[in-house]
Formats: C-alpha cells, sequence, structure tokens
C-alpha cells in the first residue's frame, strides 16, 4: 500500500474534567475503507469532529500526505478534501438540494448564485451516485433520510473529497438503501477516495471493510487490522477489554408454558390507515413480542398506537383485561404501559435536566404531596432504579445529557420501573448503543420479562428479534404475515418475510 | 467518560422499583451538598448565572453611587423596588411561559384592559374586593383564551399572543374610550400609599409574588412539567404529561400575574387607561432573558428573571437621577441586553464540555 493519506498520532483532546481523546493513532490510505469501532464514549465522535476541524487537539501530530496539517476549522479540513457525513445529517431543511449540495460554495457570480450551472453540477453528482432521480430543485426537507444521506455525500464530492467520514451512515437506511449506499462506497474508494466508517454493525463492516482500528476510553488499542478475517470475539474483546460469550441471555423455558401466564395486552383488528391494517397480537405477562419488519412497515407505528400516542380508526387494545381508551397515552401509563421510544433524544429524554428528573418524569404524582415534591423520597427511588439498572455512573443528579447512548436508554427504561409499569414496548433499544452494553441491555429486558413484565420489542436487527423474543410478528407493508416461536424461525425465514414474503 | 459496560448480569435481583425508598439509599454525591432531590443540577447552573447578574446590579449601583448623591439613600432603594413591583410580578408568569417553551406578548395589553375593566363606573360600585376580583378575573380569563388558542387550537404562541396584544388594548380602549378613568374608591388607590414598617405594600406584593413563584416552580409538580414541557415537548407528551392543559395553564397564570400588575399599576396612577402597560411585554421578556432563561425553553430561574427585572429599573433610576432622557435609556438597555445574553454564553461554554 502506498503512503498513508491521512496519518494520525498521539492524537489528545481534553474536555474540562474529561480526556475525550488520550492518545489516538489512525492512519487511512487512498481507496480504503477503514473501520473505526469502538463503544459509545470511546472518543470516536471527538475524533470525527476533530478531523472535521469542530475541534482542536490540544496534543499529538495529524499528518495529510506526510505533510503535517493543522485542522483549525471546517474550511480548513474542507480545503484538504475531508468530507464528514454526520449521523444527524446537517442539512438544511428548507433549501433544494441543489442549494444544499453547494452550501456555503455556491457558484456565483458577483453575488448572485447562478442557479442553472449549480442545478446541472448538482445532477451530475447525483447521477453519479446512482440517483439520478433526486430533483436538484426539491426541497431537503421533503426527502427520506435516505435521500438526506444521499445529498449529504453529492457535498462531500462537490467539495473533490478525498477522504469522507461516515459516521453510522446505515443505521437510517432500510435493507435496500445500504446495499446502495455500499455500492457508492465501492464506486469511491475504486476512485481513490478513502472512506473512514463508522458502524456498530459487525456484518457491514466485514462487507465493505479493508482494514479494522479500535479506540477504547479515547485510546487506540487497535491499528489497521484486517477487516475481513479478523474474529468478531477478538474485536468485542478489544472493545470491550473482555470476552462476550453470548450476547442473548438464555430463555426461560423451565416450568410453566406461556399459553398458561395470562395474556396482558390484547390487539384485536387495529386499522391505522395509511400506516397498518387489522393488526392483532398478544403480549402475556414475562414474555417478549418481537415485531419484525422493514422501516415504513408499520411497526413503529403499531408501538405508537399502542401506547396511546396515535389514535386508531378501528380496534380495540385491551391490558389485563380492560380496554384502553384510544389516543390516550395517559390511560395507557395508567394501565400500565411504558413506551421506549425510537429517538431518545427527541422523544424521551430531557437534556437540560438530571438523570433523576428524566428517570421520575413519569410518576411525579407518586413523590408529590398536594403537588409539592417529595425530593428525598425522589431521589431515593431514582437512585434504586438506577442501581437496580446498573445505570453508570449511578448518581441520579447528573445531568442525563452526559450520559453514553446506552446508559440513556437504561434511564428511559428506569422511568418505567417507577411507574410499575407491566408492559414495555420497546421502539429500537439498541440503535446507537454500543456491542458492549447491547449485551447488557438484551440481560436487562430478559430480566424484566422473568420478573412478569410483557415486552413489545421492535427492531430493524432481525439477529436482534430472534435472539430476545419468545415469539416474533412479522410486519410486511402494514399487515401481519407470520407469527411464530422465535425457536421455529431463523434469519434467512424472517427476512425472506420481511422483504417479499412469500405468502405463509 | 468512563468505561461504561460491565459483565451482563443475568442474575441481578429484579428491580424493586424503589416503592420500599430505604431511608440513606440515596447516594449523596459531591455535586449537590446540601439538598439532594432538589434541581440540583439546574440549580448549580442558575447559581452561577445569577452571580454575574448580582455583578452587575452590584456594578451599577457604585455607579449610580457615585453619579448621584440621591442614589444611595434608602428612600430611593424603595423607589427602586416600587418601581420594579409592576414588572416583576409580570415577569414572573412570563418566566413561567418561557420557560414553559412559550412566549405571552399581550402582557401589557392584558394589564390595560385589566385596568380599565376594573375603573369602570359600574365595577367601582362594588368597591375594592369587586374590583380587585375583577382585575384578576380578566387577566386569567384573557390568559385562558391565550392558551386555549394556543394549546388546543395549535397556534404558534408568538402569534396568539401578538393577536391578543392588539384586540385586548383595542377592547381597553373601546370600554374606556380611550379617557382615563379617575378611581374614586380610596382604598383601592390607598394599594399603592400603604406602607408597612415604612415599605410599600407594593414591594410586599412583589416579595411574596416571587416567593410564591419560586416555590411553584422549584417545588411542585407543576413546576417540574414546565421545566419538561419546555426542555422537550414531544417527550414530555411521550412521558404521559399534559402537555396541552399544562400548556394553557402557562397561560393563565402569566394572566393572572397582569391582573396582579393591573391592581397594582391603577393603584399607582390612581386611574384606569388604555395605554397603561405599553412596551411592558418586551420588558417582560428582556428580564426574562438576561435572568438566564433559554428564550426556547426548558431551562431557567425565576430569581435570575427577578434580578433582570432589577437592574433594568436601577438604570432608569441612575438616568432619572442623573436627568438624563429617556432615548440614552432605550439605548443603554439594548446594549445591556445583548452584553448580557454573550456573557451567559460564555459562562455557559465554560460549564459545559
Amino acid at each position: 500500500m502506498s503512503a498513508p493519506l491521512l496519518e494520525m498520532q498521539g492524537v489528545v483532546k481534553e474536555f474540562p474534567g474529561v480526556r475525550a481523546l488520550d492518545g489516538v493513532d489512525l492512519d487511512v490510505v487512498a481507496g480504503e475503507v477503514h473501520c473505526l469501532l469502538g463503544q459509545n464514549g470511546a472518543g470516536k465522535s471527538t475524533l470525527i469532529k476533530v478531523l472535521a476541524g469542530a475541534h482542536k487537539t490540544d496534543e499529538g501530530h495529524i499528518a495529510w500526505e506526510g505533510e503535517p496539517v493543522a485542522l483549525t476549522s471546517p474550511t480548513a479540513a474542507m480545503r484538504h478534501g475531508i468530507a464528514t457525513i454526520y449521523q444527524e445529517l446537517d442539512l438544511a431543511d428548507g433549501l433544494s438540494v441543489a442549494e444544499n449540495i453547494y452550501l456555503g460554495h455556491e457558484q456565483a457570480r458577483m453575488g448572485f448564485t447562478r442557479r442553472s450551472r449549480m442545478h446541472d453540477a448538482a445532477r451530475q453528482l447525483l447521477r453519479r451516485l446512482g440517483h439520478p432521480e433526486i430533483p436538484a430543485t426539491r426541497e431537503v426537507g421533503e426527502l427520506s433520510a435516505a435521500g438526506k444521506q444521499l445529498v449529504s455525500m453529492a457535498r462531500a464530492l462537490s467539495h473533490e473529497a478525498r477522504l469522507i467520514i461516515m459516521d453510522e451512515p446505515s443505521a437510517v437506511l432500510a435493507h435496500d438503501e445500504v446495499d446502495n449506499l455500499f455500492r457508492i462506497i465501492a464506486d469511491l474508494t475504486a476512485a481513490g477516495v478513502a472512506v473512514v466508517y463508522i458502524s456498530h454493525r459487525m456484518e457491514e463492516i466485514r462487507r465493505i471493510g479493508d482494514r479494522v482500528t479500535v479506540l477504547k476510553d479515547g485510546r487506540t488499542v487497535a491499528r489497521g487490522l484486517p477487516a475481513r478475517t479478523t474474529p468478531t470475539s477478538e474485536l468485542v474483546a478489544l472493545m470491550t477489554g473482555r470476552t462476550v460469550e453470548s450476547v442473548f441471555p438464555p430463555r426461560r423455558d423451565a416450568g410453566e408454558g406461556p399459553e398458561e401466564r395470562p395474556v396482558l395486552l390484547d390487539v384485536e383488528h387495529l386499522t391505522l390507515p395509511g400506516k397498518f391494517e387489522d393488526v392483532s397480537l398478544t403480549v402475556r405477562a414475562g414474555e417478549i413480542v418481537g415485531l419484525a419488519g422493514l422501516v415504513g412497515s408499520g411497526r413503529s407505528e403499531v408501538l405508537e398506537t399502542v401506547y396511546g400516542a396515535r389514535r386508531p380508526s378501528s380496534g380495540r387494545v385491551s391490558v389485563a383485561g380492560t380496554a384502553l381508551r384510544p389516543g390516550s397515552i395517559a390511560a395507557a401509563v395508567r394501565a400500565g404501559v411504558g413506551l421506549a421510544p425510537e429517538e431518545r433524544k427527541s422523544q424521551a429524554l430531557f437534556l437540560h435536566s438530571s438523570i433523576a428528573h428524566n428517570v421520575s418524569m413519569s410518576s411525579l404524582r407518586r413523590f408529590a404531596h398536594a403537588g409539592f415534591m417529595d425530593s428525598r423520597t425522589e431521589l431515593n427511588a431514582t437512585a434504586e432504579a438506577v442501581r437496580a439498572l446498573d445505570l453508570r455512573p449511578p448518581d441520579p443528579t447528573r445531568p442525563v445529557r452526559t450520559l453514553s447512548g446506552g446508559n440513556q436508554q437504561k434511564a428511559v427504561v428506569a422511568r418505567w420501573l417507577l411507574t410499575d409499569c407491566r408492559l414495555l414496548l420497546l421502539d429500537e433499544p439498541t440503535r446507537g448503543v454500543d456491542v458492549g452494553a447491547r449485551a447488557e441491555l438484551y440481560a436487562l429486558i430478559r430480566r424484566l420479562a422473568d420478573s412478569g413484565v410483557g415486552v413489545l420489542l421492535v427492531s430493524s436487527e432481525v439477529p436482534e428479534v430472534l435472539g430476545l423474543a419468545d415469539r416474533v410478528l412479522v410486519l410486511r407493508e402494514g399487515r401481519v404475515v407470520t407469527e411464530a416461536a422465535a425457536r421455529d424461525l431463523d434469519e434467512s425465514i424472517v427476512l425472506d418475510l420481511v422483504m417479499e414474503g412469500s405468502s405463509a | 467518560m468512563s468505561q461504561q459496560t460491565s459483565p451482563p448480569d443475568g442474575s441481578g435481583p429484579l428491580p424493586a422499583t424503589g416503592k420500599e425508598s430505604a431511608p440513606g439509599s440515596a447516594r449523596r454525591t459531591g455535586s449537590s451538598p446540601g439538598k439532594p432531590g432538589g434541581p440540583a443540577f439546574l440549580g448549580h447552573m442558575g447559581r452561577v448565572r445569577n452571580l454575574g447578574l448580582f455583578a452587575v446590579l452590584v456594578l451599577l449601583c457604585v455607579v449610580g453611587a457615585l453619579t448621584s448623591d440621591n442614589f444611595a439613600t434608602s428612600q430611593n432603594a424603595l423607589v427602586i423596588l416600587s418601581s420594579a413591583a409592576v414588572i416583576g410580578v409580570i415577569t414572573i408568569g412570563q418566566s413561567f411561559v418561557i420557560i414553559g417553551g412559550g412566549i405571552d406578548l399581550s402582557v401589557g395589553a392584558i394589564v390595560a384592559l385589566a385596568s380599565v375593566w376594573c375603573t369602570t363606573v359600574a365595577t367601582q360600585s362594588y368597591g375594592l374586593g369587586g374590583m380587585i376580583l375583577c382585575a384578576l378575573v380578566v387577566g386569567a380569563v384573557v390568559g385562558l383564551v391565550n392558551g386555549v388558542i394556543i394549546a388546543y387550537g395549535r397556534i404558534v404562541a408568538f402569534i396568539t399572543t401578538i393577536a391578543m396584544m392588539a384586540s385586548a388594548r383595542g377592547l381597553a380602549e373601546r370600554i374606556s374610550d380611550r379617557q382615563s378613568q379617575v378611581v374614586t374608591v380610596q382604598s383601592f388607590n390607598s394599594i399603592a400609599s400603604t406602607r408597612f414598617l415604612g415599605i410599600p405594600l407594593l414591594v410586599y406584593i412583589l416579595a411574596v409574588a416571587v416567593a410564591a413563584g419560586w416555590v411553584l416552580l422549584n417545588r411542585t409538580t407543576f413546576g417540574r412539567r414546565t421545566f419538561a414541557i419546555g426542555g422537550n415537548q414531544e417527550a414530555a407528551r411521550l412521558a404521559g404529561l399534559g402537555v396541552r392543559r399544562h400548556t394553557m395553564l402557562l397561560y393563565v397564570l402569566s394572566g393572572l400575574c397582569c391582573g396582579i400588575a393591573a391592581v397594582m399599576l391603577t393603584a399607582r396612577t390612581t386611574s384606569g387607561a388604555s395605554n397603561l402597560g405599553n412596551l411592558y411585554e418586551l420588558d417582560s421578556i428582556a428580564a426574562v432573558i438576561i435572568g438566564g432563561t433559554l428564550l426556547t425553553g426548558g431551562r431557567g430561574s425565576l430569581v435570575g428573571s427577578i434580578l433582570g427585572v432589577l437592574v433594568f429599573t436601577t438604570i432608569t433610576n441612575i438616568f432619572v437621577l442623573n436627568n438624563l432622557t429617556t432615548d440614552i435609556q432605550q439605548i443603554a438597555k439594548g446594549l445591556i441586553i445583548v452584553a448580557a445574553v454573550l456573557i451567559q454564553r460564555r459562562g455557559r461554554k465554560g460549564a459545559t464540555p
């Protein structure tokens, strides 16, 4: 391989009280896909921001094509040809596709934008990305997540980027869209562009990665490992500092069969026009039921409707034999239903507030006398829930936004422990959660079920549904196409059902 | 951030859901000495911010004492406090609305309407009690209308309250026929002139309102929900909070504060008039903002807002004592708003990694 395009050595970045990067080494050569692995909090985001010029380093050397560089601003990084595609895409929703692509380097003459030239150039870039059907004049806010990502990528190309950093690009994509992304990445690398690829999904790293660098606690613990041949166990061990034998906790199959346990949730012929139709399902106490399906199959909407966040046009939801008032979250919460929504930060957390205040939010009445909060009881109860879930750090007065993704998810689950929740609805509980913390969450979910809580689980990741759930329902285009015990299914069957579904 | 994983401990006991909150089971930590469970983090941030504002206030007092012999007198201090009383009470309501993620541009107009309505010949015939009740009810009802339109009609607060600003003042003008309505009920006027222990009653009213507001914001479920809804409305909804009802109540509270302020202001001027409370919306919002409350909601402090009010009234006082014109006053106010927000942002950057 040729001389590295980018070389980082001993890079340190300190924030008040935190050493976010504590000696990072990384070398990326032209034309490779270099995967960056690490748990949440390992320093990946900080590293990206350093490369994007958003953070200045405190120590260490960065060399670009063998020459030392100072990436002091986003403009400087861009000038060198480093482009970043953030997880939360940094696009202006109100502007057109072309305007977004050329944001900051508009083609202009004397301050007047040259629209037609910009549109032509944008169209060309989109064609190069294999998506000529996206109109350059369309408002970006109207595009899907995948479309936005393409615009972001086109922007990177418009800068003639030679190193593109992609932060979990597949997290917002459906299956077929991921294939397209990989095709684009292959085209880019064939043209000599280097890609730094961040993902929690091991199979993606196997498929497209050339080399892997592993970060742990802000430090490089392994650099340039072969992506295709390094055993998963070794990578996990490097990331976590320990070995994970089995990620999924064992199902409880002894004693009473699940059929003997009482039905907790009974959904009958639930319909929400345009989203899902005639969905019926049951969840028994102590059972984990998984909902598998593509993005847009209606799985999240089913969860939200059961929770009362959406009002169905017909059908019934009953919990422990009592029908819930449709469209009333308050009624669902009173009946002992809790939801951990898909988007933690925008739908579940109060980022300005402490862990304690986040956890107690749905059970304030329990801690109040005539409207006055009893802070001591509240702190005791939240501290106990925090400890029961092994949330780190176990200090409920800490601001919730300082927690890692997995621990933020635990804070959301902890909220429902305080409400005497009987039925927990989990929407993508491990999105953005690293491998080690995932195993912990799986164990936690199973433990909750073993205590008698019913769980309805939605996940895009088929292995997760199969590994965790007792029973699986497959949704396609808003309809339940299959229901079976998880042990009678395997990944290929489910994927087949999810995609085209030979009618079962 | 330190490492956050641990072995997946499948054998751990099931969370006891904290029902039997064992005494002493809470972990006291260094970050919240003294008052566990209080809004420790927010409280801390609030203190840091208020400290800066307090310093500004002290600085202003020094400037005042240097430029005018009459500034550092107890008489002048009471003048400042009484002129802060009216806008102070309004700012309490405004703080709740802004922390809850909204804004109330109609406060000045509500003050005018309540003032006019409680001083009509008919209302005055009911005497002191009738007049006060009228002002409070008018304030609360106008706030309720705001709240219903915003929370249930789903029209953004900015537009709803700007519309109310126009129509409430219009209604006030119509009722009063743009004449000022002299208050003949002497007991009503004495609200502004009464003193206890040498301190005007208006200052006591402000003090009680601030104390009540502080408790409501920091020690009750109502306050907690206000922060939650302002911080993340969707998350609050999905956590099962009654977001719409609460939003509505915030505007009722703001309207009620305006009703109280209307009583105080009307008593001070001994007449009701439709031009009272002009630009109070700007003064109250400016005080809330320099008090460190986020205009987007979710974070803020009542003490900061009141310090903001005091900063502005002290400036006005200094200018008046030095016979400077109001135009220079306005320019200075503008500069202070921008400076305060700049200073706060710097403070925040330092505090958050």
